[in-house]
């Protein structure tokens, strides 16, 4: 852009006295041109790999609009983004945290509603056109258009994720979507905020038409495919405005019946109870925005447009507000941060990856590596062993076809990059080795020490445990440099997180690789100092010590899990020790609390010791707080694990046992060691601290993670339950001297 | 005269002569045959057009894509039924629409690696018959009922049977690996190419227009009568049908729609027929006496993306098989190119008349261009003829030495894509008059 345009659109933006060239020479994100009476806008915002609805858009797509409407040759429009990947990925979410008020976030929204209100009401047909992501806002544009056509692309997808930023579809998504996909369809669209392919979406009325993605021809595939969507687009619009093309679809008997079903207030009345309780029972009420996005929902239909589009953007400023919408949105920006590799770009790609021990975590890894194209070696000492994870590679890939995101030959294809094998055969062309065996420190030495005779001078040496310090496994080595953990969490494929543990040996660029490997397996990633259970385990164990405290104080498993689900986390503290093993737990509680002393005392080791004595492992040995296995959806809690809690009976202070007071002595724990870890430097900071916690642990997504919860809960509080807690139980609820600091000043804050 | 292709230390290898059955819409007259009884009609048409005596053939490779069950290798049955001595060996080649190529060049590695002198090639398609299986599940339960010793056991199975087991699987022109339909990444292809519904209609009816010249001129004489038992004489192709563009504009599109540009029209139609080809060395040949019709030089088989590049075969083979030859697209006479679809062929033209292409996708430094329409398929093509998927090899070959023989060209080009992504082409001399 020449300077003079620069400056011209500094002073231009928004003003509507512009001549016809000028406005276009100053326009950046959106341009048109009429083609046989069909204007074809074009949305390509310059400064982003994504396409949003930022002020800057909005205002321009608002004069050409105006324009298109005024200009009596334009018989019908297309609207189409110019990014290969990405249609309008949603309304600029910095926009709206700019906003200081619930008013001033109120007004974004009734702006929107207006625009989109106007597009709905459009003299002229609009075809929505759309390729790749078309989410939000985007969606929201695209249905309040006349007609709307989507690519097959893989990366086209549709849907309202605001509900994962505690927010709701606040420019008329409320009030069309239960219109336009039916009453169940929309709750599901938007209280999920789940993607919805583009098959899906055409089944559902979403989309109208559906064009193919197209090879390679004169120009590249992803050119020809966006050329190419227009060329039918700019056909359906005349089609449309010369009314060959109609709107309406023609309704089938199940769809006449859903309709007049629906068309009985009784009926809706019970749906709405139905969504409500569900949201609640699994909510637990702690998330505001499923219940707002329901009463939106019920007012449109309940009360008419007016009320509703009131409603929507009343509700959708209210949540702007909530520290649960800050909470989830402070997440989303983590998770943007830890997508990205801050570390350089390692001076060679990993192509070869070899995993050691077939096991659980083993084969997830191996899994997640071939998924993206890594020819991976996974190697294991029996053949027993190697079957069962190889089978467990492939019901995982298998399952994805079953699910329609892979197709069978593509598994296949993934499946031919894996090589089982017991021995070191070609150990000396792998890049990386992972190794995921036992937790024991002798064998992970015997471990290092076999694979370093076999693999070559460059080959990273990645450890995947849990607990172990990494510089206690790098003695072994003869290249500490070059060894690095690399803690996946179980199951790998579905759990997102990967804490990468870093010692003062090893070097920059095998940190820089394994952060690259992560990425490429679709890995959130933290990068922690060493120490013993690094960041994510070392917040776990105490919080654990103090579930088995409340067993032990009589608190049964059941009553544990429904308060600590009541607070947020997604699987309570008795099932999650069952899904992480008991044995786990033990061997962690045991190694932790040596290197750590009485802060991560609590509950006795010994219960454990004697769950794992008598088989009760958890899960994985059908028995653990609870008995697995039966069919029956209500899960038995394992009188054996009760009889040997009863034998640890400890007295419950009753000045610290009611239902809040074990909550905060839960979580206080868990967040205190979190900032203690930052405090001595594991943790570099609380943006990784919050992600870790919430994405490895599942700290409540709600509260943001431990770093946001002390902010938003304020630090003095906490510190004072901490106080009252120490008072009854010791050094385990000291406070650590950061979290002090911020109690004693409540301007320092975590987060910004 | 330009110089001949011939190679120092390879061996001459030549087409005596080739034949083929009428090809006729699957459905229509042959209908009541088997794939064997069309493979028997054009083996023993070209006994009969060659006066071969049947014990000087040393070997048979035939080709064939959707196999009969029965007949799975259709050759040997075929052979044995057209009276070739039962001491001729014969084996069945499957490529998809390149499989009679697969034959012949089968034959051409016999004769060169010494092994044979005289070898019959050809392939068969029927489509009028094809396989439809039992449900997987039933099939299954079929075949435990074998194994099944007690008349409880075989009860308890017969009455394990519910009304899933009976839905019948269907055969589909479509690719296992991406199950996409032939028709469908057709469609695509065009798309992808920028060719247009006109140009497609054009195409289509320029081959059936061509095609119908050359039937009526009686320039088609590689067809053959054949008497199909319990009906007529059958001695012309029947899918032939020129039409108007305004009536191929009224068609809707077959597979993509409502959008789409590829129509029953601009399309090969389901086709039953069969041909063959007799392929000598050249010192056999004249040995016997016989005045071969053409050299048959290099050949090349291409593969590519099954998915986003299926029919794009002769894009990739042509310039291969050309460089091979010390040839260019200039040197060629005669192009019979297998016309998949109106669209396939539009779009494999437009890829060889594109630079960006050829650096893009195929590794080379510049395109291979396009052959002049008046030297390309000027007899008609598969969309006009029928296109019966293992026999339009042989009709391609034998159609460029007819052709050489015609207009006094020296060089032919022979290319086709085929199902699985793969492609084919082969350079064929005239044989000196």
């Amino acid at each position: 852009m020449s300077p003079m345009t620069t400056g011209f659109w500094v002073k231009g933006h928004g003003q509507r006295s512009l001549s016809v060239s000028s406005a276009v020479l100053a326009r950046t994100h959106v341009s048109y041109e009429v083609k046989d009476n069909v204007a074809v806008v074009r949305i390509n915002d310059p400064t982003s790999k994504v396409n949003t609805l930022s002020r800057h858009m909005q205002a321009e797509m608002v004069e050409v609009m105006n324009e298109i409407w005024g200009n009596a040759a334009v018989k019908s429009a297309v609207l189409i983004s110019r990014k290969p990947g990405c249609f309008i990925a949603g309304a600029d979410i910095n926009m709206i945290q700019a906003c200081k008020t619930a008013e001033e976030v109120t007004s974004l929204s009734q702006e929107g509603q207006k625009i989109f209100d106007q597009v709905e009401k459009s003299p002229i047909p609009i075809v929505a056109a759309i390729n790749g992501s078309c989410l939000g806002g985007g969606l929201e544009f695209a249905i309040a258009c006349q007609y709307r056509i989507a690519t097959k692309s893989k990366k086209t997808i549709l849907g309202t994720p605001e509900v994962m930023l505690g927010l709701l579809p606040g420019a008329g998504g409320t009030q069309r979507l239960p219109k336009m996909v039916g009453l169940p369809a929309a709750f599901d669209m938007m209280l999920t905020g789940k993607n919805i392919r583009p098959d899906k979406a055409k089944k559902m009325g979403l989309v109208h038409q559906l064009v193919d993605p197209l090879g390679p021809g004169l120009k590249s595939p992803e050119e020809r495919t966006i050329e190419y969507l227009e060329e039918v687009a700019v056909d359906f619009a005349k089609g449309l405005a010369g009314r060959k093309v109609t709107v309406e679809k023609k309704k089938g008997l199940v769809q006449k019946i859903q309709d007049f079903v629906m068309g009985l207030p009784p009926v809706r009345k019970q749906i709405y109870k139905t969504v409500h309780s569900k949201v609640m029972k699994q909510s637990k009420g702690l998330y505001p925005a499923p219940l707002k996005i329901i009463e939106c929902i019920q007012t449109g239909i309940e009360k008419g447009n007016a009320a509703g589009y009131l409603t929507e953007s009343q509700n959708f400023g209210k949540l702007a507000m909530t520290s649960e919408s800050r909470a989830l949105i402070g997440l989303y920006h983590g998770q943007v941060t830890c997508k990205k590799n801050h570390f350089g770009k390692p001076e060679r790609d990993v192509k070869k990856l070899a995993v050691l021990g077939a096991g659980l975590m083993g084969a997830g890894i191996a899994q997640v590596t071939i998924d993206k194209g890594v020819a991976t070696i996974l190697k294991d000492t029996t053949e027993e062993g190697l079957a069962r994870g190889h089978q467990q590679v492939y019901k995982g890939l298998n399952d994805k076809t079953k699910k329609k995101s892979l197709t069978t030959f593509e598994r296949d294809g993934i499946m031919s990059l894996l090589s089982g094998q017991l021995d070191y055969r070609d150990f000396e062309n792998a890049d990386m080795v992972i190794e995921a065996v036992f937790e024991d420190l002798s064998i992970k030495h015997k471990v290092v020490k076999e694979v370093e005779a076999v693999i070559p001078p460059h080959c990273i040496f990645a450890t995947n445990t849990s607990a172990l310090p990494i510089k206690d496994i790098a003695a072994a080595s003869k290249r500490p440099e070059k060894v690095i953990g690399m803690h996946y969490f179980s199951p790998v494929d579905k759990m997102q997180l990967l804490e990468i543990i870093t010692t003062n040996k090893t070097s920059k660029d095998t940190t820089a690789s394994a952060v690259a490997v992560g990425l490429k397996q679709g890995k959130v990633i933290i990068v922690v100092g060493d120490g013993p259970g690094f960041y994510t385990t070392r917040c776990l164990a105490p919080m654990l010590a103090e579930a088995v405290r409340a067993l032990q104080e009589g608190v049964g498993p059941k009553k544990l899990d429904s308060l600590t689900t009541g607070f947020g986390f997604p699987v309570g503290a008795a099932t999650l020790a069952d899904e992480v093993g008991i044995d786990v737990a033990a061997h962690v509680a045991e190694d932790l609390g040596k290197a750590f002393g009485t802060r991560f005392g609590g509950g006795n080791v010994e219960v454990l010791k004697m769950m794992v004595q008598k088989g009760f492992k958890g899960r994985k040995s059908g028995k653990g707080c609870y008995v697995y296995g039966a069919k029956s959806k209500e899960k038995k809690v394992n009188s054996g694990a009760e009889d040997i809690l009863k034998s640890f009976k400890l007295t419950a202070p009753p000045a610290v046992s009611a239902d809040e007071d074990i909550q905060y002595r839960l979580v206080s724990r868990f967040v205190n060691e979190a900032v203690l870890c930052l405090q001595e430097g594991i943790l570099p900071d609380p943006v990784q601290g919050d992600i870790g916690a919430v994405f490895g642990l599942g700290f409540p997504p709600c509260l943001g993670g431990p770093f946001r919860f002390v902010d938003s809960h304020g630090a003095d509080k906490l510190v004072q339950k901490m106080k009252r807690f120490e008072e009854a139980y010791g050094n385990q609820f000291t406070p650590c001297q950061l979290l002090l600091d911020h109690a004693k000043d409540s301007s320092k804050r975590f987060h910004k | 005269i330009k110089k001949t292709l011939a190679k120092p230390g390879v061996k001459n290898i030549v087409l005596v002569d080739g034949v083929r059955t009428p090809f006729l819409q699957s459905g229509t007259i042959y209908a009541d045959l088997m794939p064997h009884d069309l493979a028997r009609a054009a083996l023993q048409g070209l006994l009969n057009r060659t006066g071969l005596p049947k014990d000087a053939v040393d070997y048979i490779v035939y080709g064939t894509v959707i196999q009969e069950v029965k007949t799975s290798n259709v050759a040997r049955e075929a052979a044995l039924g057209a009276g070739f001595s039962d001491k001729t060996p014969a084996h069945t080649v499957t490529m998809a629409c390149i499989s009679s190529n697969q034959a012949m060049t089968t034959a051409v590695g016999l004769i060169a690696a010494g092994q044979c002198d005289a070898v019959v090639a050809g392939g068969v398609e029927f489509m009028s018959d094809v396989p439809i299986r039992h449900s997987r599940r039933m099939r299954k339960t079929m075949l435990s009922l074998n194994k099944a010793k007690t008349l409880g056991a075989r009860l308890s199975l017969l009455g394990s049977i519910r009304l899933a087991h009976l839905a019948p699987e269907l055969p589909a022109v479509a690719e296992f690996s991406t199950a996409e339909t032939m028709g469908h990444s057709a469609d695509r292809l065009a798309a992808a190419f920028g060719v247009s519904r006109l140009e497609q209609d054009e195409f289509a009816l320029r081959s059936h227009t061509l095609a119908k010249k050359a039937q009526d001129s009686g320039l088609l004489s590689d067809v053959i009568s054949f008497k199909v038992p319990g009906k007529d004489i059958v001695s012309k192709d029947n899918g032939i049908r020129p039409s108007t563009m305004e009536q191929m504009a009224k068609l809707k599109p077959a597979f993509i729609k409502p959008h789409g540009t590829v129509t029953a029209a601009n399309s090969s139609f389901l086709t039953d027929g069969a041909s063959a080809v007799l392929i000598m060395s050249e010192e056999k040949a004249l040995a016997m006496g016989y005045k071969p019709k053409a050299y048959l030089r290099d050949f090349v088989y291409v593969s590519q993306d099954p998915k986003d590049q299926l029919l794009l075969g002769p894009t990739y083979a042509t310039p291969k098989v050309l460089e091979k030859s010390g040839l260019t697209l200039n040197d060629i006479d005669v192009f019979e190119f297998h016309e998949a679809f109106a669209g396939q062929i539009m779009a494999n033209l437009k890829a060889m008349e594109s630079d960006w292409f050829a650096q893009t996708y195929m590794g080379r430094k510049t395109k291979v261009g396009a052959p002049p329409m008046e030297k390309f398929n000027s007899w008609g093509g598969s969309l006009s003829l029928g296109h019966p998927f293992a026999a339009t090899g042989c009709r391609l070959v034998t159609t460029v030495a007819h052709r050489l023989q015609k207009e006094g060209g020296q060089y032919g080009l022979v290319a086709a894509c085929a199902a699985g992504g793969q492609g084919h082409a082969m350079v064929i001399e005239a044989y000196p008059q």
